[in-house]
């Protein structure tokens, strides 16, 4: 064999790495090294520096609802390409199949109805694995169906959200779900409904500008971006850094557009005396 | 003639050019009689804006939508309403220039006009911010709508902008939470709504004044939810391929048509809105006032379940077994 044709070894490689093994989690803000199981019993939450990670939507189902309890609805909803729409490396049915594959879901929010704590709510939860939670059709209607039924069976609605904005593979049709779902959102405050809006990092753009601003009560993780525009656009446009904090759930408490900062740990406890509190 | 050509108007101009030159000449010498080809070039200037602009790119509409020449809110103030009464403020923080309000008469109809404005010249489109409002700007608006429901008076908005603006006082007022009240505002309000696209209708924050019963939007006008330069630099980190994206984003009238997010194309005159002002206003006044007096045969708690079931529909997916 040729000298350059021989595999190179790689003594790293060679040496146990717990972090791939999956028995430690690495914190990614503190570095802190976690043991696996105790960072899925944690809700992926770093009991060191208490940063919040993503959870996928089932995942987020799980934090909540009574065990057993949870119904999913209306999962048979999937995209099509109404644009014909073709970024010139692959069509957008393709990438939304990619996407399915990869999360082992059909869209990026799911929809249902259970109980949390005994009492009965319906709960739209967005995944920003899926195609980085962006609303295009699906979404919209998803959202608006839930909604629909909380007004149906007098439920409380709680919607998480976590989206990087509309899906502009879907063009217009993305846009109009915001006015969709905020007209929705309508009807649920005047037939005297409750919305409960749970912001998670990230929720930006369209996602921002439409129902998840719209709660009767908005709540927020700790330190989740929240914003209409993105930082990266907002420092193009006005060329300059921006401060520290900005856009994060203290800001927004600060300026007044979230009520309460509520830690993963305590959410399904806040969801259950809020809905007490109300009915 | 306008000052102003854009790229593919080339031809035009140079057309323009010869056919002023001859008229100078004709009018300075009156030994030679030019007339005859001056006719000639103008029937060869008709024909040629006739085929260039019939058959329009994505792009090049997008560009005629910006045209520094083309109406925008200051002169349908002028030109469309019989009279206007401008209102001011948000009674929250301060006055939005970006986004103007006000009382006007279209023939016997009284309005409430909310409009964006891009602002003439420097001076006025610094004070506008070009036409992309604030917070303030869709509250002062939702301000106004408010009085329209109260004294049962139809609202007309024009739609120009390039969207909400992206800047940090914008996110410290919550221009999220504005847009998303608008929206939820507007789709219960108990008064006929007619929405225009007179420019350029881009996103959330045209969005935010078109929750209405009719859209309609003029010819050469675009309504997308993300500029096709931004697109570009997303999907191909090059806001140079605009083109593209404007072909792929299919944000023009007919388009919008077929998807049902417009009720209408209003047409311009030949060569663009730009090019006859006065015919453009005719257009929109007749098409305007056609839509209310339907509007107003419907009665108010069927023009919400309307207008909800207009959005409702709205979106494409499959329902998979």
């Amino acid at each position: 064999m040729a000298w350059f044709l021989k595999p190179k070894y790689n003594i790293k490689k060679g040496l146990h790495n717990p972090v791939q093994d999956g028995l430690w989690h690495k914190c990614p803000t503190c570095n802190s090294m976690i043991y696996s199981k105790d960072w899925e019993e944690n809700f992926k939450v770093c009991p060191n520096c208490d940063f919040h990670d993503k959870l996928n939507a089932f995942e987020r189902i799980q934090s909540l609802i009574d065990p057993g309890t949870f119904i999913e609805t209306n999962n048979n909803i999937v995209s099509v390409n109404p644009l014909d729409f073709n970024d010139g490396k692959i069509r957008y049915e393709l990438k939304v199949h990619e996407a399915m594959e990869k999360t082992m879901l059909k869209e990026a929010v799911v929809i249902g109805h259970g109980k949390l704590n005994g009492l009965s709510v319906q709960l739209a939860v967005m995944d920003f694995s899926f195609l980085g939670g962006s609303m295009g059709s699906v979404v919209g209607e998803k959202i608006t169906l839930a909604i629909e039924e909380a007004i149906k069976h007098k439920r409380t609605m709680i919607i998480f959200s976590a989206s990087g904005g509309a899906r502009m593979h879907e063009g217009i049709l993305s846009l109009m779900q915001m006015a969709k779902t905020s007209a929705a959102l309508k009807r649920l405050s005047d037939a005297g409904g409750f919305f409960i809006s749970v912001l998670t990092n990230p929720t930006t753009g369209g996602v921002t500008a439409s129902f998840a601003m719209l709660g009767d009560i908005i709540i927020s993780e700790p330190d989740a971006l929240i914003g209409f525009a993105g930082p990266r656009v907002i420092e193009q446009t006005i060329r300059q850094k921006l401060p520290p904090g900005f856009q994060r759930a203290a800001f927004l408490q600060d300026h007044g557009f979230v009520d309460i900062i509520v830690r993963r740990k305590e959410m399904k406890k806040t969801l259950y005396e809020l809905i007490n509190y109300t009915h | 003639m306008t000052a102003y050509y854009l790229s593919f108007e080339k031809p035009i101009e140079e057309i323009e050019k010869s056919i002023a030159e001859l008229r100078e000449s004709h009018s300075g010498n009156r030994e030679v009689d030019f007339s005859i080809e001056i006719d000639e070039l103008e029937k060869k200037r008709e024909y040629l804006i006739k085929t260039i602009y019939e058959n329009l790119t994505p792009w090049q509409v997008t560009q005629v939508a910006r045209h520094p020449e083309r109406p925008i809110f200051s002169d349908y103030q002028k030109q469309l309403f019989d009279d206007f009464l401008e209102i001011h403020g948000d009674r929250l923080f301060r006055d939005d220039p970006a986004i103007v309000t006000g009382f006007a008469r279209i023939g016997n109809e009284k309005f409430v006009i909310v409009g964006e404005d891009k602002g003439k010249d420097t001076k006025e489109k610094i004070r506008r911010n070009f036409g992309m409002p604030n917070p303030e700007g869709y509250r002062k608006a939702m301000r106004a709508m408010r009085l329209a429901e109260k004294f049962k008076k139809p609202i007309l908005s024009l739609i120009d902008t390039a969207g909400a603006y992206p800047g940090i006082e914008g996110e410290e007022r919550g221009q999220a939470e504005a847009i998303a009240r608008s929206l939820f505002e507007m789709s219960g309000l108990k008064t006929p709504i007619i929405s225009l696209v007179i420019g350029e209708g881009g996103s959330g924050g045209a969005l935010a004044i078109a929750v209405a019963d009719r859209v309609l939007m003029l010819q050469n006008s675009i309504y997308s939810v993300i500029s096709p330069e931004s697109c570009a630099s997303i999907l191909w980190r090059d806001a140079g391929l605009a083109e593209r994206a404007a072909e792929a984003l299919k944000m023009t009238g007919p388009n919008l048509l077929k998807l049902k997010v417009i009720e209408e194309i209003i047409p311009e005159p030949m060569g663009g809105a730009h090019r006859d002002t006065a015919a453009t206003m005719k257009n929109v006044r007749t098409s305007v006032l056609r839509h209310l007096a339907e509007l107003k045969r419907i009665s108010t708690p069927k023009l919400i379940q309307k207008r909800y079931e207009r959005f409702r529909r709205l979106g494409a997916f499959e329902i998979v077994k």
